[in-house]
């Protein structure tokens, strides 16, 4: 990020950054900066809160006043918190245990049918859905994610992709269906409850996990970086 | 929360590797511009949006993908190849990641001059190095574009 305020500026076109690890932009030191205390993947702070983003937008763009650089300031607020976040709660009860009684492949096929109402009621009250860049929708996400958990993979759908793109983007579109329809329910918006969710009470992140040690063990070139890092975050792979 | 400190381990030494194998910048370049008010302001993300049907970013990739500025947030996908960190806040409300909504606002209250036409996303985990060349590429379609004030966004 820090290297495109570099690039662009010296071209003559003035910059700001969000940064959200400081000591990172300390190193890099862009023409103009403004750290904030958010978690990754949120750089404006918190979803539906109109007030405090337009805030750290405000100071963001504050930073072009200034009549020299670099400058690196702080935003000196936490972003807001899901005040419903301790009551959690699924809406589907999954358990591993299915995965024993119908397989790991029979499972996903139960959660993704049971979290469909879901799936359906978050995507009409966001008026959207961010699913649907391996395809057109779940379905064909599922499919393919299950080729591998059954040891027969299919072609990616694009003779443009790689089989490791394909079957990243599949993944991700999965877990993507997962996290809106969880998130149907008002309270479940909280970030780090979602995520525990997923990875470890469904049957979902059990495919993943077993994608990725196919991935290791493949002799695909766009396969094996996936296993190591693109498919599974670092706090899972931490604790096996 | 993105304190060094808060991480994990391994998350914090995956941080701490990529601040130690960062190339030298040089001195850093500082253009001036007119008050906030008189600006035109472009988003350059790096969370690997792009609008469905667009190419997807693959692993390593550092070229860039337009976001027209009055494309309906419905249209936008991410493709960014990382899995460490949040996209639930994306997935509730695209603003949180792409703040269009709220530059158009401050636009409207007369803080900023005009939003751009079009916006920019790179995929983050895209060498450094090999963002250079796009990225004159890019400030060439900027300036033809008269914006004078860039926020760069990351993920």
């Amino acid at each position: 990020m820090g290297a495109l305020g570099h690039y662009i500026e010296r071209e003559g076109v003035p910059t700001a950054q969000v940064s959200l690890i400081r000591e990172q932009t300390a190193a890099i030191k862009p023409p103009r900066a403004l750290w904030v205390p958010f978690m990754l993947g949120r750089p404006f702070g918190a979803p539906n809160e109109p007030d405090f983003q337009r805030n750290v937008l405000r100071s963001l763009l504050s930073l072009f006043d200034r009549p020299a650089g670099p400058v690196l300031d702080d935003f000196p607020e936490d972003a807001p918190t899901a005040s419903e976040a301790p009551s959690f709660a699924c809406p589907v009860s999954f358990a591993s245990a299915k995965a024993r009684e119908v397989g790991l492949a029979g499972a996903v096929l139960e959660e993704v049918a049971e979290l469909g109402p879901w799936y359906e009621l978050a995507r009409r009250r966001r008026g959207r859905t961010t699913v649907g860049v391996f395809g057109a929708g779940a379905e064909a996400a599922t499919r393919h994610v299950l080729s591998y958990v059954k040891g027969s993979p299919e072609a990616p759908p694009d003779p443009a992709w790689s089989a490791g793109m394909a079957v990243k983007r599949a993944c991700d579109d999965l877990k993507a269906y997962y996290y809106e329809a969880v998130a149907a329910q008002p309270g479940n918006i909280d970030a780090r409850a979602i995520e525990t969710w997923f990875w470890t009470e469904t049957a979902a992140a059990q495919a993943l996990l077993s994608i990725r040690d196919y991935c290791l063990k493949s002799s695909d070139e766009s396969l094996k970086p996936l296993g190591k890092l693109s498919l599974i975050p670092r706090f899972v792979t931490d604790t096996r | 929360m993105a304190r060094l400190t808060d991480f994990s381990d391994s998350e914090r030494k995956h941080h701490l590797q990529k601040i130690r194998d960062l190339p030298d910048f040089g001195a850093t370049p500082f253009v001036a511009g007119p008050s906030l008010a008189r600006r035109r302001v472009a988003i350059v993300t790096t969370s690997g949006l792009h609008a469905r049907g667009d190419r997807p970013f693959d692993i390593g990739a550092a070229d860039y993908r337009v976001i027209p500025g009055e494309m309906p947030a419905s249209e936008l996908v991410m493709s960014h190849v990382s899995v460490n960190f949040d996209r639930s806040g994306f997935q509730e409300d695209v603003n949180v990641v792409f703040p269009i909504d709220r530059l158009r606002e401050l636009a409207a209250d007369g803080v900023i001059g005009a939003v751009s036409d079009f916006h920019y996303a790179f995929m983050g985990a895209a060498p450094i190095r090999a963002l250079e060349p796009k990225a004159k590429e890019l400030a060439t379609l900027l300036k033809k574009d008269r914006v004078d004030a860039v926020l760069l966004t990351p993920v």
